[in-house]
């Protein structure tokens, strides 16, 4: 992490409670939990609850289809530690590494749905040239996506725009895949709160 | 459907707002991407357009340039939520272009 507070600036009881899920799960504390946990109150509870809305929240799109939009962003975006993390998720929940990797590499070829496909589409647009104009949204409509599922997508959208950001520039760890994996489970379990 | 507009709105206001050691000025400018000066300027720029960029010598130069950690914490935090929030916004304006009734 390139901000020494982030690794070691936390509240005391915030600190314990490291100790305690270091000790207990023999695993370094991810750095996206103690960005969230630092100073909490300017930015990560207000954060983790609108990540879990927006990921976990009622939707049309199935959670396995949101974790592979945040992955998508992810990748439009350049970040490798949440590309990697919610390929993982997205993976797990669909049961189908295959189908996730897939559509990353090649999102035209792939065998998404053609909502979640368009849908994709919107957002690597929208990351990569960071707006998008009425024509966009139309050709979305037309393929019959509802501007629910096109408001749902946007929030996850959100959400993974700033964390992508926050990932690269605080220098998030990237572990190994299945360091991953195990976090996957637990992100499926416990969600984002 | 999901709704994160209260959360939104309270998560901006608390960046923007909240107790913090950034003045709320640098604070409103790194979140606008502008008005800002070097060296921290070139860091909110690079949080904004290319993230994956950003050096350890960025956050040197903002160090160097007398602000703390908890300063770049926070002017950081409120250049990746602005990015994200104009999105955001962009994209819901050309949805409500594309279904407003004629």
């Amino acid at each position: 992490m390139r901000l020494a507070i982030l690794d070691h600036g936390h509240a005391l009881g915030t600190k314990a409670l490291f100790t305690i899920i270091r000790a207990i799960s023999r695993q370094r504390i991810p750095e996206v939990v103690k960005l969230v946990m630092y100073r909490p109150e300017f930015f990560g509870t207000h954060m983790k609850v609108l990540t879990h809305e927006a990921m976990r929240g009622p939707s049309a799109w199935s959670v396995g289809d949101r974790e592979l939009m945040a992955a998508f962003v992810s990748k439009a975006n350049q970040c490798e530690f949440c590309i990697k993390a919610h390929t993982a998720v997205s993976a797990e929940v669909y049961r189908d590494g295959a189908k996730v990797a897939a559509a990353l590499s090649d999102l035209e070829t792939a065998d998404v749905d053609a909502a979640l496909r368009a849908i994709l589409r919107m957002l690597d647009k929208l990351t990569r040239e960071h707006t998008l104009n009425v024509e966009d949204m139309r050709a979305l409509l037309t393929a019959g996506v509802s501007r629910e599922q096109i408001e749902d997508a946007l929030a996850v959208c959100f959400a993974f725009n700033t964390m992508n950001r926050l990932a690269d520039a605080f220098q998030f760890f990237v572990p190994d895949p299945k360091t991953f994996e195990a976090g996957a489970k637990f992100l499926l379990m416990r969600g984002y709160r | 459907m999901v709704d994160i507009r209260q959360t939104r709105e309270a998560l901006i206001k608390a960046v923007l707002e909240g107790e913090g050691k950034a003045s709320p000025a640098d604070r409103r400018a790194a979140f606008d991407n502008a008005g800002l000066v070097e060296p921290l300027k070139s860091l909110i720029d690079k949080v904004v357009k290319q993230a994956h960029k950003i050096t350890d010598a960025d956050f040197a130069a903002s160090r160097a340039s007398g602000f703390s950690e908890n300063q770049i914490f926070e002017i950081v935090v409120c250049g990746a939520i602005g990015q994200a929030a104009r999105q955001h916004d962009a994209a819901l304006a050309a949805l409500d272009a594309a279904t407003k009734k004629e």
